[in-house]
């Protein structure tokens, strides 16, 4: 069967691609735009690593086909930072030592973002139950909780 | 805090400056094992039997390769077949055969997911068709799982020739007991007979995996001509490059292996799995082979760690002394020996000063993956009986947990079981920090209990190279060959800025290729910052001296009547204040004029690794309803030495223990009686999530390592032995309860607090 062609936002940039029906929209971002920043960890939605925006809402990559961004807006972690100024959740999570591998880290940041454009000043609790869908096997949380509770603050003014 | 040593102060070391390697790896543009793409790749992938224990009668592999688009297949005919021998491999040993029978099965098949074949394929979709098109019949043979029912009489034997080792006179018959362990001290007899209380138990605990985020990668290009390139996630890219070598029978020289950003490891990326099956395709293919485990590969065909049973017996006076202390570590190596038995058994009593001590240590093999390294590989096993013993202890002469271990504390002079005497440790300063601590100090929570528990790794040094290039604006490149796990370029930078006085934002530095360095052992033992750290002070005290040289011929005066203070570069003696001092990038700008460039250089095996004791206190309460445990409370304690970053050492201590309360309370293999893993995934295979847990505190003590520059011990594997006792421990107070087996689940714990009237 012959591919199917997608036109679609990505980072605010217009893109067009050529996928297979089952091709994931995490294959799609690495393999047919080169965007490798999002990551496959299980490719079963459990570890929120291929974490990207879908029209402002968060998704695992891996759960949605290629196909299905037609006409969408995808923001991935390559679109977080503004021209050559880190976001302030990037610039806090060097500030904590936030990561170590950092192979979970594009996905954190992209699944915290979307935490503080829905909720501005959130608890720590809050912080921990919306990140509970991305793994992070070398830091503990400890560290990632404080930047986005760090940059929180720093984003309100406070 | 009681210092040993008056610590000196430093402008870098100690500090916490954002590591080189962070922007990359916030806006994703650092490259990981799967994330680099080559011209004309083609898509690897591997066949792995379905059985848990199978003869392989045979393989036919002619449609698959009649197939459009397949451009290669391989199988166990591919690889030469190695001899049995082991070889000395940093925490333990290797052996070729097992290796090159584990990446690619020769005969049989020894778990489910074992390697049968691989193919290359112009893309994925070929490439599991070509899978679904390779015929392998199997004669299913009879399978065992537990690492007890293995050792019984009848058992399936996995190995026809495997005789047990350590055994005097030698078993004439094959088992699957690969080989038994035995440590000595004193006379237990004499010791359990001036005891006033002993207790005895036993404990078992379920095989663990690593559970790195980044799945096993490589990208593999063989040339006609003998030569390869492989691009791999890996903790050790010259021991990945060895092992490649022999497995397949190529040149060491002619493989150059790159190592990718790694994303986790934790001791499962020390070995090899896919690499050797890539080059041998990309060499068949003449093509460029990229090859990914998904998440179900992982768990089912990469190392987790050991389950085991652990028998222990300590004997103590009524004052608490420990009198004799006795284990018994049967531990599961998985389908091929090597289990990390010898360290489980070295770790037992490591934290006591003791006279009497006799460990036996047995090594298991059954049809289960072929264990990895992971974090302290074997200790936590170990420790989570004995510390528990220990706690047990406590309760039952009503001594305070802390108190009983000062009592019997390694330190200074103790003399370990497993043979050597310790040098300045830090196990009494964590204890009497952790006394002090805040969270010691607190009262316990309502439906709350606290647990507290100590742990050891010996640590390691071995291999490291080093170059620094002093470029010729004055900034440094630094190339090092341990891949970087979790900020080890970060530290080594800062130790070259305290020697060099330099800011350590000039300093540029680079996980070296094989090619491009000399030999690196992997990044394993919690080794690199100590040993690279070495030799990272080397080269940058060998580059003072070369630029003290500089100077002098400048100047024309002695070598010896350079000095070089504060970044700045002078004359003494009697030739004081007569030239202008010269800085550090000074001398880069006139390196050509004056001998060429200026490179440090050390090549070095590191020596005088001292081990890490550590101390963890858990606060948990117990859902009487769902059985649940929750840690309300954490705080990690443990010796560093000296801690070059803070903020990577902190990171150290939570990241272990947070692996530690995975392991303590839902983390485990969980197999059929088919003999197949039931729980290949993150969903079911739950390791902790943001939401489980508290903020893990942490408390960095600082006893100086004499034999390291700055005083570093190794770090990272320390942080996973206490916290599965710790945890026990806690949920004993907080439930009621006390357990014998990890995990601690809620279904466990929920039947355990019925069965005791505690729910």
């Amino acid at each position: 069967m012959a591919k199917h062609h997608v036109t679609t936002t990505v980072n605010g940039d217009p893109v067009e691609y050529l996928c297979e029906s089952e091709q994931s929209l995490l294959d799609c971002l690495r393999d047919e735009l080169d965007l490798i920043g999002a990551k496959e960890g299980c490719s079963s939605g459990d570890c929120g690593a291929c974490s990207v925006l879908l029209d402002g809402r968060l998704v695992c990559s891996c759960l949605i086909l290629g196909v299905e961004a037609e006409g969408k807006n995808v923001e991935t972690i390559e679109g977080m930072a503004q021209g050559e100024e880190l976001h302030p959740l990037q610039r806090k999570f060097l500030e904590h030592a936030a990561l170590q591998c950092g192979i979970c880290t594009p996905g954190v940041l992209v699944a915290a973002k979307a935490l503080l454009a829905k909720n501005p000043d959130p608890t720590e609790t809050q912080v921990r139950y919306w990140l509970a869908g991305n793994l992070c096997r070398c830091t503990g949380y400890d560290k990632i909780v404080r930047a986005v509770m760090d940059a929180a603050a720093e984003m309100r003014g406070a | 805090m009681q210092e040993r040593v008056k610590k000196p102060q430093f402008d870098v070391v100690g500090t916490r400056p954002i590591r080189p390697d962070g922007v990359d790896k916030v806006t994703g543009r650092a490259k990981y094992g799967a994330d680099l793409k080559m011209a004309g790749q083609l898509v690897g992938k591997v066949l792995r039997s379905p059985h848990a224990h199978a003869r392989i009668k045979s393989i036919d592999i002619s449609k698959a390769l009649a197939l459009a688009g397949v451009k290669a297949v391989v199988t166990a005919e591919d690889f030469p077949g190695q001899p049995s021998e082991f070889i000395p491999a940093g925490e333990g040993v290797v052996n070729y055969r097992d290796m090159s029978n584990n990446v690619m099965a020769r005969d049989k098949v020894l778990y489910e997911g074992h390697a049968v074949a691989a193919v290359a394929a112009l893309n994925e979709k070929t490439a599991l068709a070509a899978l679904d098109a390779i015929k392998v019949e199997y004669e299913v043979l009879p399978h065992v799982i537990d690492e007890m029912e293995a050792i019984k009489p009848g058992a399936p034997i996995l190995h026809e020739d495997m005789i047990t080792t350590g055994v005097t006179p030698a078993p004439t018959k094959a088992s699957n007991i690969s080989k038994r362990v035995e440590f000595n001290l004193g006379d237990i007899t004499k010791g359990f007979a001036a005891a006033d209380l002993v207790v005895e138990r036993e404990f078992k605990t379920k095989a663990v995996h690593q559970g790195y985020i980044e799945p096993h990668a490589c990208l593999a290009s063989a040339s006609e001509d003998g030569s390869a390139e492989l691009w791999v996630t890996t903790q050790g890219h010259w021991v990945v490059r060895a092992y490649c070598a022999k497995l397949l029978g190529w040149d060491i020289g002619k493989i150059r292996v790159t190592s990718s950003e790694i994303g986790g490891g934790f001791g499962g990326k020390t070995v090899v799995y896919l690499e050797p099956l890539a080059l041998a395709l990309s060499k068949k293919s003449r093509r460029p082979v990229k090859m990914v485990m998904s998440r179900e590969e992982v768990f089912k065909a990469s190392g987790p760690t050991s389950g085991g049973t652990v028998k222990v017996k300590m004997g103590v006076k009524k004052d608490g002394t420990i009198t004799a202390a006795e284990a018994e570590i049967t531990l599961q190596a998985g389908a091929f020996q090597g289990s990390p038995v010898q360290p489980a058994c070295m770790c037992a009593f490591a934290n006591y000063d003791l006279e009497n001590v006799k460990v036996v240590g047995f090594d298991v093999v059954s049809n289960r993956p072929k264990v990895a390294a992971y974090r302290a590989p074997g200790g936590p096993i170990s420790t989570y009986g004995v510390e528990s013993v220990v706690d047990e202890i406590a309760e039952k002469l009503g001594i305070c947990p802390i108190e009983l271990r000062l009592k019997n504390a390694a330190k200074e002079g103790t003399r370990a079981a497993y043979g050597p005497k310790f040098g300045p440790v830090g196990l009494v300063e964590c204890l009497e920090a952790a006394k002090e601590s805040d969270h010691w100090k607190a009262p316990v929570g309502p439906n709350q209990g606290r647990g507290l528990a100590a742990g050891f790794w010996f640590n390691i040094g071995g291999e490291t190279t080093v170059s620094l290039q002093l470029n010729e604006d004055g900034t440094l490149t630094l190339m090092v060959g341990t891949p970087d796990i979790g900020g080890l370029r970060a530290s080594l930078c800062m130790m070259a800025a305290e020697e060099l006085k330099m800011d350590v934002s000039k300093i540029r530095p680079i996980i070296a290729d094989t090619s491009s360095l000399g030999y690196n052992f992997l990044t394993g033992g919690s080794r690199a910052t100590f040993s690279s750290g070495m030799a990272t002070v080397e080269a940058a005290r060998s580059i003072v001296k070369q630029a003290c040289g500089r100077a002098a011929k400048l100047w024309d005066i002695p070598e010896e009547a350079v000095t070089f203070e504060d970044g700045m570069i002078r004359p003494a003696g009697e030739n004081a204040g007569k030239h202008q001092p010269m800085h550090l990038s000074d001398i880069a700008k006139v390196a050509g004029k004056t001998g060429g460039a200026i490179v440090g250089y050390a090549a070095i095996s590191a020596q005088g690794a001292a081990p890490s004791f550590g101390v963890h206190i858990a606060d948990t309460e117990v859902d009487p309803g769902t059985g649940k445990v929750t840690v309300t409370r954490y705080t990690a304690i443990q010796d560093a030495g000296k801690a070059i970053h803070p903020s990577y050492v902190e990171g150290q201590y939570q990241g272990g223990a947070v692996q530690g309360i995975g392991w303590a309370l839902n983390e485990e293999y969980i197999y059929g009686d088919d003999g197949k893993l039931q729980n290949a995934g993150f969903l079911d295979y739950r390791i902790p999530v943001a939401s489980d847990l508290p903020m893990i505190d942490t408390i960095i003590v600082e006893v100086p390592n004499p034999r390291h520059p700055y005083g570093v011990r190794g770090i990272g594997e320390t942080p996973i032995v206490p916290p599965m006792a710790a945890i026990g421990a806690s949920v004993r107070r907080s439930s009621g309860v006390r357990f014998f087996e990890l995990p601690m689940s809620p279904p466990k714990v929920l039947k355990a607090m019925k069965a005791a009237g505690k729910a």
